[in-house]
């Protein structure tokens, strides 16, 4: 049974010390321990920015891809090669702005891998830009007099795209996280895991302070119920998408592979020559 | 020429059930063992616009669909204000009725009133099986060459309906028998000299059971117009297979699906047109940068934009070899005849594999949407090649934070070891940035140069293996012309060049197949024996040309014939250019 250590491969990241990316890090590598994983039985594939260096950064298989495209890549490698635990990650730019269109569609097909988005609100490896997660009236680079643009909200859009799972974790709680990226993993479709991972170089308005001080866990809300899509909306709305642990899950809406049949056949890893009845089956259709 | 072959033609609304009048005359006369080529030329709407569906057939294999026509059905204004005005002199036209007609060509043009055919034993619906029975009638087969496909064709629906097509038809033979017996037979079909069975198969589709053929389970895509019937025939067949085609949101999405399902191990692919090769460029770039075994059928249509989505042209060659940044290695195949359509494809999953790099089948709107009788592929010639995978039982043990090589540098052909994720003792990494020997991020010179040669390496390696960069057809070793062409320009060359010959000019013939990397060598041979070089092309731009100007020193004066009018290249014209340039 594989322990952490397995899972270290001794690479120094290049983020910056304080960075809200190594607390996920560690909560990866704690959850994939806990669930049994070996490390050639993971594979990490990530986008472009400063959490695209994650699958660089922990011993599996990795595949660090073009930027906000680490689902559409992670998707094929899942349907192709089904025994591999999948799972993405990236930033608020990769998955909320290039990659947006990606996410949205992903979460929709509900295809059984996991996704690990790390939210800084700022565009940290280009040094300061603005992201579609800044506040309005957030000041940066290329938003010199504050932002203009409503951000995003990642949990609104989760749910209307129909996600089956939807976490929400913070760099500071450790062991939390921990638990949620376990239960994201054991989800039975598409989950989705937003972290607030601040960034300490270019964002000091969303710091670990302000973080800690607006977030409310849900298992603080009187009868929170994570079964009941427009309770949690109502949560969401409210609480202007500050919370944490497991908002949403729906275990009835069965995930792409159960629905298209590659639950029960899927030969993407025999390749071979047809066998001589079925290519003479397909000739049929050409005669 | 007339005695060897028919060319016969319907055109009216879409919608009119042309199509399947085209088919169904097609595959009965397949069945009797005539070769034919078939094209529909369409517009893009969704109903109505006129459609017509052109059918050559003939004793021996035909490539391409002349101008003219012997026979023409016309159910629509536009065939007889247009198509009618092709038509052979000693040719027939066979006019709806209810259309006026104001036609003022040599061809004899007669009458018949198909609605009122069809309507008297089935409804009006199938005015196009009554057009079949006239044709039927005029080529002198009979109801019993027919029958068994009208069957086929309409089983699904009940034998109700078959035995009401089957009434249809045969009022229809009755009518031209009855009201117009001059026509009866009267352009008979070539004499068979000897019978072989064929598949009648559409390019797309040709494509698409070559890659079925050659193992690949997985293809993503986003339909577009001239390729979305590779994905459409995927769809029906991966399933039951234990594949899958997934239509997904945009074309990055869809190559890039295929690009981890690829690294992943499956043999996975794409298939698309210009606009959404644009799209593709990026994961074009990540698959050459990750050494993974993309394959993607491209069918170009006219550019640059939207362009013409359902005209044929060949302006994206450039684009199929060059549109990704950096110095990429990939392999771009251009297929020439359908039958190379399914060889080439199936061929391209084995090529990916060896040599760990993306590969494009870049075929053109004529080779994907015509449509060919073709010889049943040998299945004992088809082989698998996976190239260099290593298996899990030839691996030592390694722990964390030891990394396979997989981008080892020490391979003097530059392919190294490809490890399937999930295989025990094989972890390493992979990354669009520049990288080490495990995939790691790397900025250090030494390394960027080693890996940069040994991607470029695996080109070399392949270009020297590579048998089928040109399809020849080269008799003179002192030519007065070599003609160059690709993809679907094949057949409408070699009829010209026949013809030349037949003349006296000594005329040879190359179809450039493989066009990166560009096999210079094999072709500077036939450039030399040329006192003229003719490089015919579906382009403003003469891009065959200048790539074979880029790559072959001191390259003797080419002479362009161009054609960018959105529609397929024409024998007579053709012809005409080749006589003005010689």
């Amino acid at each position: 049974m594989a322990v952490l250590q397995d899972f270290k491969n001794n690479v120094k990241p290049n983020w910056c010390p304080g960075c809200g990316d190594y607390a996920v890090q560690m909560a990866l590598q704690k959850a994939v321990v806990q669930l049994g994983m070996e490390p050639h039985e993971l594979a990490l594939v990530c986008g472009i920015g400063c959490s695209g260096r994650f699958s660089g950064y922990i011993y599996a298989y990795g595949m660090h891809t073009t930027h906000g495209r680490a689902l559409p890549f992670a998707q094929g490698l899942k349907l192709a090669n089904h025994k591999l635990n999948v799972i993405a990650c990236g930033g608020d730019g990769d998955g909320m702005a290039i990659g947006l269109g990606h996410t949205f569609h992903a979460i929709r097909r509900n295809i059984n891998i996991t996704y690990v988005l790390m939210d800084n609100h700022v565009y940290g490896l280009t040094k300061g830009q603005t992201s579609p997660r800044s506040d309005l009236g957030f000041k940066t680079k290329t938003t010199p007099t504050g932002n203009i643009e409503t951000p995003v909200s990642t949990l609104e859009m989760a749910l209307a795209a129909g996600a089956t799972f939807i976490g929400q974790g913070f760099s500071l709680q450790l062991q939390e996280l921990t638990d949620l990226l376990v239960a994201a993993v054991r989800h039975p479709g598409f989950s989705l895991v937003n972290v607030f991972s601040p960034c300490v170089t270019f964002n000091k308005v969303n710091t670990y302070e302000w973080f800690k001080d607006k977030l409310v866990d849900v298992k603080d809300i009187g009868g929170y119920d994570a079964g009941d899509k427009g309770a949690v909306l109502n949560h969401v709305l409210e609480h202007e998408g500050l919370l944490t642990g497991l908002l949403y899950e729906n275990l009835t809406k069965p995930s792409y592979e159960k629905i298209s049949g590659l639950a029960k056949n899927n030969q993407m890893q025999s390749v071979k020559k047809l066998a001589p009845d079925v290519f003479s089956e397909l000739l049929e259709d050409f005669y | 020429m007339k005695s060897r072959e028919i060319t016969w033609q319907a055109g009216g609304q879409q919608g009119e059930g042309l199509e399947s009048l085209g088919e169904i005359l097609a595959s009965a006369l397949n069945h009797l063992g005539y070769e034919l080529y078939g094209f529909r030329q369409f517009s893009s709407r969704i109903k109505g616009g006129h459609t017509n569906y052109k059918l050559r057939i003939a004793a021996k294999a035909v490539g391409t669909i002349h101008k003219s026509c012997d026979l023409l059905i016309a159910l629509d204004k536009d065939t007889m204000q247009n198509e009618a005005l092709n038509i052979q002199e000693q040719g027939i036209i066979l006019v709806d009725s209810i259309l006026a007609q104001d036609y003022s060509g040599q061809a004899r043009c007669v009458a018949i009133p198909f609605k009122d055919i069809a309507q008297k034993h089935g409804s009006q619906l199938q005015k196009n099986i009554a057009a079949l029975g006239c044709t039927v009638a005029v080529l002198g087969l009979t109801e019993e060459d027919l029958e068994e496909t009208l069957r086929k064709k309409f089983i699904a629906k009940g034998a109700e309906v078959v035995a009401e097509n089957v009434a249809v038809l045969k009022a229809g033979i009755e009518y031209i028998k009855t009201e117009v017996p001059s026509l009866l037979g009267v352009l008979p079909l070539p004499e068979l000299k000897h019978k072989e069975q064929h598949l009648f198969i559409l390019g797309n589709e040709a494509m698409g059971f070559g890659a079925l053929s050659a193992g690949a389970k997985f293809m993503a895509a986003y339909p577009i117009t001239p390729a979305s019937e590779v994905m459409e025939y995927m769809v029906k067949k991966a399933r039951k297979l234990g594949g899958q085609m997934l239509q997904v949101e945009d074309e990055i999405a869809a190559c890039t699906m295929a690009t981890g399902a690829a690294y992943g191990g499956a043999r996975a692919f794409t298939a698309t047109s210009g606009p959404g090769l644009s799209l593709m460029s990026e994961t074009i770039g990540l698959a050459a940068m990750t050494e993974t075994p993309l394959v993607i059928v491209h069918s170009q249509r006219g550019g640059p934009s939207t362009g013409l989505p359902t005209k044929h042209e060949q302006s994206d060659v450039f684009a199929a070899l060059y549109n990704t940044h950096g110095d990429t290695a990939k392999i771009v195949l251009s297929p020439s005849t359908i039958e190379e359509g399914f060889y080439d494809t199936f061929e391209a999953f084995n090529l990916a594999e060896e040599y760990q790099c993306p590969v494009i089948v870049l075929a053109d709107l004529q080779l994907s949407l015509g449509k060919q009788t073709m010889l049943i592929p040998e299945y004992d010639k088809m082989e698998i090649r996976r190239g260099n995978i290593v298996e899990a039982s030839s691996l030592p043990p390694i722990k964390a934070p030891e990394y396979f090589p997989r981008y080892s540098v020490a391979q003097t052909d530059g392919i190294s070891g490809r490890i399937i994720p999930g295989t025990p003792n094989g972890i390493c990494l992979g990354t669009g940035l520049e990288h080490d020997e495990s995939g790691r991020p790397t900025e250090a010179k030494d390394m960027r140069i080693k890996q940069t040669e040994k991607r470029l390496q695996k080109m070399k390696t392949f270009l020297a293996n590579y048998k089928k960069a040109l399809a020849v057809d080269a008799p003179y070793s002192e030519a007065d012309a070599l003609v160059i062409g690709m993809t679907s320009t094949r057949s409408c060359i070699a009829e010209v060049v026949e013809i030349l010959r037949q003349e006296g000019k000594k005329i040879n013939h190359v179809q450039v197949r493989l066009l990166l990397p560009f096999p210079a060598k094999e072709l500077e041979q036939y450039i030399r024996q040329a006192k003229k070089i003719i490089v015919v092309e579906h382009n403003a731009t003469a891009q065959l040309a200048g790539l074979i100007r880029m790559h072959i020193e001191q390259c003797p004066h080419l002479e362009n014939i161009l054609q960018y009018d959105g529609d397929i290249m024409y024998t007579e014209q053709l012809l005409a250019s080749c006589k003005e340039v010689l």
